[in-house]
């Protein structure tokens, strides 16, 4: 599977970043609500999902915690942290202007 | 915010670095923990559990490939990185410990001649002396070609220059002298540094103890003052505070002791035990006098060329402010040309060491060069065996830069090692010159390995350590491919191609040897040449000699000093194994000469050349062995009853009169006013200055004269005597002879006793350091380069093997097996012997100026070098051919 098509990583990365604001939950469960929120148009190859994840966590904008998950194994559970709303009501608000300004040109009047 | 953000993470990077094990841990489980459950999503849509479980595996890719993501996301990799190949590396080095040991071993001899030779460099050519504002000081040295006089200076000048020059703030004259120390236990003959009262405050000495001379000191007529050194203030008085005040006797003089020097003291190289003022009387000043060295600190902003400018212009107000000397006329000292020729202080300290020391960095740096190419093909060798780790490793994934980059740790880690190694050795090697102390090296106790030697030693470490990584990483970490897979270690057998980069090398380092072992090889004809030379006199072993000053205070009226000397020779000669006694005032190669021109009957007075004035006793030239080509020696006769005889060396004979013969019962004198003195003999030529200089022209005048100057008797209280026993150098023999000289007085001190051997031996060092130097690199190249040959046709048999079963089975001979190596080996020991002639005709050049008797293209030098070489390097291809002979084919053919 390949990348969404006309999104960018940085917004990738608010993507997640808004599915953990809604609820902790550990890295599966992240690709499938993506894919599950978006009627399978936005969906993420595995093997982007990871890297994408422990970036977040470097950059502090998440953390992680260890819990015994539904099937008695131990799991990795990631929530956002107070640094990673705020970068996700910036970059939001980035998409926002950047969104209605493309808007506002498709919508032109051709002559 | 950003501030806060950094705070927050840096731990969180902190624990990527530090607790990564369990990140690795954890990493693993998630990414099979998303598999899982993956696996659990398809088992649930209805697929079979090997099916859901291979379709989860391959949407996730490489669990490891995605491992590797993860961490490059946390962007400390590189860290981590480097510290796992620094642990793969040592443990590399450490599995094969014969490799390691050799190549530190022979980067460690390359690197350590490389930072010695840094270190004396940087020491002793580039590091500015240790007086503050350095660049300032100027040696006023003055070039009169008139009478053959260098760098040198004189009162007159002195005075005129102080009075009237606007280039210095500060100037002064000093000289290097003996003189007797009596007062103490025994008499000593000690050494002294004289110099004016501005000297030492120019160069920024400050006393230990009293103070140093002040203008009053260097008055005429102030009362006698000397200082001592530290060494000799410990040595000789206990480092007695008291000292300051007390007297000692210099020459039979009281001197008051004003002052003691530091112990760090250091004047160009003096070796002086007391420091004396020198005091002139302007009135009593004479043109001439040409024996001291003057030194000067420039006011700022004002050059040497402008300082020299300035000079010149003083020097006809100089002539005409003072008498010439008596006898000498003014216009003889004009013609002269007298021109100053001022260099900066540390220019004249050095003098042309310089050139001597560049060429041996040139060719230890030629010797590192094939050190590193040997050590380049054993990694070439090594990196080769695991042709096939890198081929798979590529295949799965890694970078070009991955593999290089633990090639190149390993190597590093080689270099560093070596380096320090190396360094360790430098040091030890420099402890070893200072011991040897080499006679033309100026600042010898300066020579140390400082922080900037260090720091050269660790970026050639580091540079060696890149040049012979690199090679093994380009040729070998790009993996090669499918091709490299199938054929390390089946397949037919290596082709030519292979051995490209390994033959190189072997190249260039025989190129390289053939180079050094020519320069030694030059310097070996230089040195036999310099040994052929004849010096004029005869077994100088033989020969011992020791110095002498009879002071005013023991005997003035020159008779009577002339009489002591000969009575101290009578009893000399009596002591047992002397065969004969002479005595002169200038011993051959022994520091410099007195020059004066000689003024010749019948021809002009003026403009004349300068000759060397050598005075002797009778039965010197039997002693020395010199060779009488006409005429008779002087006797005791002669001296006492005043007769007007001379003698002259046979090249001055033959330019005035053109032979020796023709040159007896001519006139000569040395001034005006003195009386003409008859030739009565003519000496054999005298290589005075050293074998590789020509004889000088020399004038034999008796040690008693009358007349000789303005004093009505002349005799040379400063002697040397030397003596013929074949117990020279024996100190049992120099306790005899001091006893004879004490039995006439006690107040006579022995000084500078040495064999003529020794002065000859001085005279040669600076040929037979650079000998050394080089036939130590063109061995140590030598070995390396044959080394490298037998190495690389080692291999090639090893890694042939299977070629060579193959022939031998289909029926080649096993001569013909032999032949084929020693043809490879043949072939590269010819293009390297070609490439090194080559460039030894380019850079023998270099060397021209150390050469005596041999050009720097002499044939015969070349094709034995070329001979030897290749005789050597066909011994280091017979003996592995010869194993390629043995191979069995069928153990061939069966193995690998």
């Amino acid at each position: 599977m390949s990348k969404p098509s006309d999104l960018v990583q940085g917004t990738l990365d608010m993507l997640l970043l808004k599915i953990l604001a809604l609820e902790p939950m550990n890295g599966f469960a992240v690709s499938q609500r993506l894919k599950q929120v978006s009627g399978d148009i936005l969906q993420m190859s595995d093997g982007s999902l990871y890297p994408a994840l422990h970036k977040l966590e470097q950059e502090g904008w998440i953390t992680a915690e260890w819990k015994t998950s539904e099937y008695g194994r131990r799991a990795k559970y990631y929530s956002l942290t107070h640094l990673g709303r705020r970068q996700l009501e910036k970059e939001a608000d980035n998409w926002g202007r950047l969104s209605s300004a493309i808007s506002r040109v498709i919508k032109l009047k051709e002559a | 915010m950003r501030p806060e953000h950094w705070l927050y993470t840096i731990p969180l990077r902190l624990r990527s670095l530090f607790r990564r094990r369990q990140a690795d841990q954890e990493l693993d489980d998630e990414l099979r923990d998303h598999v899982e459950r993956k696996t659990q999503e398809y088992n649930a849509k209805g697929l079979v559990p090997e099916e859901a479980r291979r379709q989860a595996l391959i949407e996730m890719g490489g669990i490891e490939k995605r491992k590797e993501e993860c961490r490059d996301a946390r962007r400390v990799r590189w860290l981590q990185d480097l510290a796992q190949d620094l642990r793969f590396g040592l443990r590399m080095l450490r599995k094969s410990p014969a490799f390691t040991a050799i190549t530190i071993a022979t980067l460690a001899m390359g690197i350590g001649a490389n930072g010695a030779i840094f270190a004396v460099i940087e020491n002793v050519l580039l590091k500015p002396l240790p007086f503050p504002d350095s660049a300032e000081l100027v040696d006023l040295g003055h070039d009169v070609p008139g009478i053959g006089l260098h760098g040198r200076s004189a009162p007159f000048l002195y005075f005129i220059y102080g009075e009237q020059s606007r280039s210095f703030q500060s100037m002064g004259l000093w000289r290097e002298n003996s003189n007797n120390l009596t007062g103490l236990a025994e008499p000593e003959h000690v050494r002294s540094l004289a110099l004016t009262s501005e000297v030492l405050p120019m160069v920024g000495v400050q006393p230990l103890l009293g103070r140093l001379f002040s203008a009053a000191d260097t008055a005429p007529g102030a009362p006698l003052t000397a200082m001592l050194a530290y060494g000799f203030w410990r040595e000789k008085f206990g480092a007695d505070t008291s000292m300051i005040g007390r007297n000692i006797i210099i020459d039979g003089q009281p001197r008051q002791v004003i002052g003691v020097l530091p112990r760090n003291f250091w004047f160009m190289d003096s070796k002086a035990a007391v420091v004396l003022p020198l005091q002139f009387d302007r009135n009593k000043i004479f043109l001439g006098q040409f024996q001291y060295s003057g030194i000067a600190r420039l006011k700022p902003g004002v050059s040497v060329a402008q300082a020299s400018a300035d000079c010149a212009r003083l020097i006809p107000v100089a002539l005409r402010s003072f008498p010439p000397f008596p006898g000498l006329s003014l216009a003889s000292f004009e013609r002269e040309r007298i021109t100053p020729a001022f260099t900066s202080l540390k220019a004249s300290l050095l003098g042309d060491i310089g050139g001597v020391l560049w060429v041996l960095m040139g060719t230890i740096g030629m010797v590192l060069l094939i050190a590193c190419a040997n050590v380049a093909n054993l990694m070439l060798v090594r990196t080769q065996g695991r042709q096939q780790e890198f081929a798979i490793r590529s295949a799965l994934g890694a970078g070009w830069w991955q593999i290089a980059r633990e090639l190149l740790v390993e190597s590093l880690v080689l270099g560093v090692a070596g380096g320090a190694v190396g360094a360790c050795l430098a040091l030890g090697a420099l402890r070893l010159l200072q011991f040897l102390h080499p006679a033309n090296l100026p600042r010898l106790e300066q020579i140390s390995m400082d922080a900037a030697s260090v720091l050269f030693t660790f970026a050639i470490s580091v540079f060696a350590g890149l040049l012979f990584g690199l090679i093994p990483a380009i040729r070998y970490a790009g993996g090669g491919g499918a091709a490299a897979l199938r054929t390390a270690g089946r397949g037919a057998s290596e082709s030519r191609q292979r051995h490209r980069a390994r033959n190189t090398l072997v190249v260039v380092q025989v190129a390289l040897a053939l180079v050094l072992l020519i320069g030694s090889g030059l310097m070996i004809r230089t040195f036999q040449a310099l040994r052929h030379v004849n010096p004029g006199f005869v077994r100088p072993e033989e020969l011992q000699t020791f110095d002498i000053s009879i002071p005013r205070s023991v005997s003035a009226a020159p008779v009577a000093v002339t009489r002591m000397e000969q009575s101290i020779a009578d009893k000399i000669a009596a002591v047992p194994g002397v065969s004969s006694v002479g005595l002169t005032n200038d011993v051959p190669m022994d520091d410099g000469h007195w020059y004066d021109p000689v003024q010749i009957e019948g021809r002009e007075a003026d403009n004349l050349p300068g000759r060397v004035y050598k005075f002797v006793s009778p039965g010197l030239l039997a002693t020395m062995g010199n060779s009488l080509v006409a005429g008779r020696d002087f006797t005791w006769e002669d001296l006492y009853d005043q007769h007007r005889v001379v003698m002259l060396s046979e090249n001055l004979a033959r330019e005035l009169w053109g032979t020796p013969q023709a040159a007896l019962g001519k006139h000569v004198r040395h001034l005006s006013i003195s009386p003409w003195l008859e030739v009565i003999g003519v000496v054999g030529d005298e290589r005075a200055d050293g074998v590789d200089q020509p004889a000088p022209e020399t004038i034999y005048w008796p040690l008693l004269m009358d007349h000789f100057g303005p004093d009505p008797l002349h005799a040379t209280p400063d002697v040397s005597y030397v003596v013929r026993t074949p117990r020279a150098r024996s100190s049992a023999l120099m306790q005899e002879l001091s006893q004879a000289v004490w039995s006439v007085s006690k107040e006579l001190p022995l000084a500078n006793p040495q064999t003529l051997e020794d002065l000859y031996n001085k005279s040669l060092s600076r040929t037979s350091l650079a000998l050394v130097m080089l036939g130590i690199a063109g061995a140590m190249a030598f070995a390396l380069g044959v080394a490298g040959l037998y190495g690389v046709i080692s291999y090639s048999v090893a890694q042939r093997t299977r070629e060579i079963g193959i022939r031998v089975a289909m029926g080649a001979q096993h001569s013909t097996v032999r032949r084929m190596f020693i043809a490879e080996g043949a072939r590269l020991t010819v293009i390297g012997i070609a490439v090194g002639s080559v460039a030894a005709l380019g850079l023998m050049r270099l060397m021209a100026s150390l050469l005596f008797g041999v050009k720097p293209f002499d044939p015969l030098t070349y094709a034995g070098v070329a001979a030897a070489l290749a005789a050597a390097a066909a011994m280091a291809s017979y003996i592995p051919a010869r194993r390629a002979m043995r191979v069995d084919p069928i153990v061939a053919l069966r193995y690998e």
